[in-house]
């Protein structure tokens, strides 16, 4: 368990030194701001209904064993 | 230790940016009805979202939810009887923007009559790399008080702290990609106040005792997340997300979810949805110990089992044609159904005929709808 935390610690901070590093080599951004039509498109927002998403991750914090993650910014199922 | 490389990472980040302001969600208001109906539990209740916008730096947004629970389920047939009960949850957040960076305050509260939980949460994400690139940060703090209806002697505590760090990647003009992590670290009383385990005892007739489940007092789990989404050609998008989990309590699970977004005219949205989930059970659980205290932690809450479910889901969104709308503010109206079908693999049905230990194996499924409005003024 703490070698796979470590693990996976090292490759987010190896990914983030990276990005930074790119910013600073000047590798221009690949996807140009009047390219990004498509993804600001509502329909691509996968938050498009927050208040839907939040009951689904709390009816399945509820009923599974897996927490974390839920990408709803929560603090857990308060509930037993 | 290890927060505090994520932090400085972040903070490097932010310095080498270049300034293009970027702006907070637009405002809104969601009212929902919510339904669960599966297992012998009965939820159902309301919710209302809110966010506004109280300056272009500055957001605030409460949340209130209701859960009416009424509960039959296998758990409670077994060893106790039918209850009902309400819980309460409200959280308030204020966001603020500067340049490329939002950060946002929550606090929160989930009360019911035998569980408080207290909650602050703190994220931090900031746009880099020409916008591609979105990096955030998330801590959060529960304070649990534990107790138990008919045991005016029963207090307990638990608290939870939870670290969340996450990257989101523009990829093409179509796709983008999203990975998360989060670990999440339990401590005090993690056990349901009510739930037993059973063992074989051969004094009783029935042949089978009860005795309450002693959990361990840590636990420390982590996440991984991957989701990608893609926009198709002829306007509609698809959505994959595959989560990993593992515990110290030797549970690994993982689950995986297709979606599919399409629009119909300019009014209505569709979707479908297909999720996967399975998991190995708790280190310490057991459907049916061989005797009484067999173990120094003993579980036989079905959801620290091995089992598997699948969600089907379809949703629906229409956009109310201006005219019909007030002020001129859009909203939309929508409906989802998820049916879900659990599947215990170690986890049998004490109420069924076919003796201690032989009993089938247990399985339900259950119906979740939400209905809510949105407007976004």
């Amino acid at each position: 368990m703490k070698a796979k935390y470590r693990l996976a610690v090292l490759i987010f901070t190896g990914g983030l030194l990276n990005l930074s590093g790119c910013a600073q080599l000047s590798i221009e951004p690949w996807v140009k701001p009047y390219e990004r039509q498509n993804l600001a498109d509502p329909i691509m927002q996968t938050n498009r209904h927050p208040i839907a998403n939040m009951h689904v991750a709390h009816v399945y914090e509820a009923r599974e064993s897996s927490r974390g993650s839920e990408g709803t910014g929560g603090g857990g199922c308060g509930c037993n | 230790m290890k927060e505090l490389v994520f932090v400085c990472m972040f903070l490097y980040l932010c310095a080498c940016s270049t300034s293009q302001a970027a702006v907070l969600e637009a405002d809104r208001a969601d009212v929902l009805y919510h339904s669960y109906d599966g297992g012998g539990m009965k939820i159902d209740g309301p919710a209302v979202l809110l966010r506004k916008k109280a300056t272009e730096s500055f957001a605030l947004s409460a949340y209130y939810y209701v859960d009416t629970i009424s509960s039959a389920s296998v758990d409670v047939l077994s060893t106790a009887s039918p209850y009902t009960e309400e819980r309460h949850e409200i959280q308030l957040g204020i966001e603020y923007l500067h340049n490329k960076t939002v950060m946002a305050f929550s606090v929160r509260q989930s009360d019911e009559d035998d569980y408080l939980a207290k909650s602050l949460n703190f994220n931090v994400s900031h746009d880099t790399f020409g916008d591609l690139t979105n990096l955030s940060l998330g801590f959060a703090f529960s304070d649990n008080d534990i107790k138990r209806n008919g045991d005016v002697l029963f207090q307990e505590q638990s608290q939870q702290f939870r670290i969340r760090a996450g990257i989101n990647q523009i990829l093409t003009k179509n796709l983008s990609i999203n990975l998360d992590f989060e670990g999440v670290a339990d401590e005090g009383y993690l056990n349901n106040p009510y739930r037993t385990v059973r063992y074989l005892d051969a004094s009783i007739p029935s042949g089978v005792g009860y005795q309450s489940e002693v959990y361990p007092n840590t636990r420390n789990s982590f996440t991984t997340k991957l989701s990608a989404s893609y926009y198709l050609p002829y306007r509609a998008a698809i959505f994959l997300h595959y989560r990993y989990f593992t515990d110290s309590w030797q549970i690994d699970a993982s689950d995986i979810e297709l979606s599919y977004r399409h629009p119909i005219a300019k009014s209505v949205e569709l979707e479908f949805k297909i999720r996967y989930y399975q998991q190995t059970q708790a280190s310490f659980y057991s459907d049916l110990f061989s005797h009484q205290d067999a173990q120094n932690f003993m579980a036989r809450d079905k959801e620290l089992s091995d089992f598997d479910d699948l969600t089907i889901g379809f949703g629906v969104t229409y956009l109310i044609p201006p005219k019909y709308s007030i002020s001129d503010w859009r909203s939309e109206v929508s409906l989802q159904w998820d049916h879900i079908t659990f599947n215990y693999n170690n986890f049998r049905d004490p109420t069924a005929e076919g003796g201690v230990g032989e009993e089938p194996l247990y399985g339900f499924s259950a119906d979740v709808i939400r209905a809510f409005v949105s407007v976004y003024f």
